[in-house]
């Protein structure tokens, strides 16, 4: 398959804050400690881990929101790891982001159709009215919904309007960080199938984070299991349910709460 | 006879009168543990709120009635009702970090609530709270009470805040989303912990929440809400058996299950959506003309 990312040994440490003295430098603290993986064009990879894991900062070193600290990212065979910001402009619009809450990642001020078109003005797309418009079909949201405000959309459809925005410069790739964890299961269920959809549709690559194996399930063929910075599996979608080798991955699987009262929690 | 018995219960906005609850009525014996089930916008937090008497200023009770232990909390005074339910209920808030006041140690945000309701002294109250974060398995409790909230954990402060709604025995406790905020491994240590105190303590739970795993984990009835009217109170055995109301089922089917790999996601369709809504349309129009 043709590759699309590849990451070597991706480390990338933070300044603690919580501990930084009153003067000079806070102490760093490794967050992404050594991972390597390569992403095909058109796949979709599942992210999973809990708090702290490095799931988030892996995603944000991804699309370089982030400077890792050693290792490499290689996105369609240019090394983005060091990149200024100049270098990154033209690749931007080739990767983009959903975030997790549509609510704090929508200006409340801008009407949705503001929303779509920006970053089609900041890389000077012509006919911005009409990719909007193709961005709100795709998503399922009606055209008119371009003159409302994100107050007054509920939080499913706030979301749609997050990814109509990541999607609307026809990207590559696309990462989507716990995009579902704050919907209802209606609104989840909808979202997931609009991204499988579009995935399919639009040929997208898709790196979805989660904490929440459940949800993995049905999107992503493959995913990598994180644990305090390192990948602790990296398996098929299908195996890794149907035969999880890390104990995380299981402890995972087995904190999921089944609908189900017989399911006993040891 | 249950502890708290709600009848009828009504809310709606102040001013426009857009009504919140709609004729909800709904019981908790002694040492039971409710589901409040529903969507966002269902009004189950709305119900837990009532009845801990912590509505928003923009909320009115326009009619039923709330009984604490037999007593119409509506009929008393607003002192009266505060002390009442001061004394024997508690709240499990849904956000640990936002619960606990950030510029004040754990010990007086647990020990106050002894102090002011039990009228204890401080000593006695401390020496409390040491053995309440001790069973929530906190270990060195005593450097734990020394500490500010945000030297602990997600899953440290939401334990914290558990053992604080414990802490003065109350008969009653609502818990709000207690884990909604909390990743999977945790939230199952939490719930774990929750029935594990509850079953302890035999306090009487009014959980709520939107995810029917949780509710299959630790509830013993339920509730399942949708714009603020009740759709099925049916114990938790017989629901997920199968469920009565077509709504209840729509919504246990959009529930992942990750055991299931031909489960389709499927959103609650909308021709269910429009029976529901249809549903509560009527039940307003009994109210208009009744």
């Amino acid at each position: 398959m043709d590759e699309l990312y590849r990451v070597e040994d991706l480390h990338l440490s933070l300044p603690d804050l919580n501990r930084k003295p009153v003067f000079g430098a806070a102490p760093r603290i490794d967050i992404l400690k050594g991972i390597s993986f390569t992403l095909g064009r058109g796949e979709v990879l599942g992210v999973v881990g809990g708090s702290g894991s490095g799931k988030s900062t892996l995603g944000r070193a991804m699309v370089r929101l982030l400077e890792p600290t050693g290792g490499r990212v290689v996105f369609d065979g240019t090394d983005i790891t060091h990149l200024d910001e100049a270098g990154l402009r033209p690749l931007r619009r080739r990767f983009q982001m959903i975030f997790q809450d549509p609510m704090s990642s929508l200006n409340p001020r801008h009407r949705v159709g503001q929303i779509v078109a920006a970053p089609l003005r900041l890389h000077g797309v012509s006919d911005v009215p009409g990719r909007v418009a193709e961005a709100l079909d795709h998503v399922g949201l009606p055209r008119g919904f371009a003159d409302r405000y994100p107050h007054e959309l509920s939080g499913g459809q706030r979301q749609r309007v997050g990814i109509a925005r990541a999607i609307a410069l026809r990207p590559d790739f696309i990462l989507a960080d716990e995009i579902v964890s704050g919907l209802d299961v209606s609104s989840q269920a909808q979202v997931l199938n609009l991204l499988e959809t579009l995935v399919k549709e639009l040929g997208l690559t898709l790196a979805f984070i989660s904490h929440d194996l459940s949800v993995i399930r049905r999107l992503c063929s493959r995913v990598l299991v994180l644990y305090q910075g390192r990948v602790v599996e990296e398996a098929a979608t299908d195996r890794l349910f149907a035969a999880p080798q890390a104990a995380y991955t299981r402890e995972l699987l087995d904190a999921i709460p089944l609908p189900d009262p017989d399911q006993v929690w040891a | 006879m249950s502890f708290l018995q709600v009848n009828g219960l009504k809310a709606r906005l102040k001013g426009v009168g857009h009504p919140l609850l709609r004729d909800v009525s709904l019981s908790v014996a002694a040492g039971e543990v409710r589901g409040l089930v529903g969507e966002s916008g269902a009004g189950k937090s709305m119900i837990g709120k009532a009845v801990l008497g912590i509505l928003p200023r923009a909320v009115e009770i326009s009619g039923g009635e709330i009984l604490l232990d037999g007593a119409d909390l509506q009929r008393l005074s607003a002192r009266e009702r505060r002390v009442r339910i001061g004394a024997s209920c508690a709240l499990i808030p849904q956000d640990p970090l936002t619960a606990l006041n950030p510029s004040r140690r754990i010990a007086p945000q647990i020990t106050d609530r002894l102090v002011d309701i039990l009228g204890w002294n401080r000593a006695r109250a401390l020496s409390r709270a040491r053995d309440l974060l001790a069973e929530v398995h906190i270990p060195d409790p005593d450097r734990v009470l020394r500490a500010y909230p945000h030297e602990l954990s997600g899953g440290m402060r939401q334990r914290i805040l558990i053992a604080s709604a414990f802490a003065a025995e109350p008969k009653l406790i609502v818990a709000d989303e207690p884990t909604t905020a909390l990743d999977v491994t945790v939230q199952k240590q939490v719930l774990k912990l929750i029935a594990e105190m509850q079953a302890r303590h035999g306090t009487a739970l009014l959980f709520v929440t939107h995810d029917l795993g949780v509710v299959s984990k630790v509830c013993d009835r339920l509730t399942v809400l949708y714009g603020g009217m009740v759709v099925e109170d049916t114990d938790v055995r017989s629901f997920f058996a199968g469920p009565a109301h077509a709504y209840s089922r729509a919504l246990l089917a959009a529930t992942p299950k990750y055991t299931d790999p031909d489960a389709s996601l499927t959103p609650v369709p909308e021709a269910v959506i429009r029976a529901v809504q249809a549903e509560v349309a009527a039940a307003d129009r009994r109210v208009a003309h009744g």
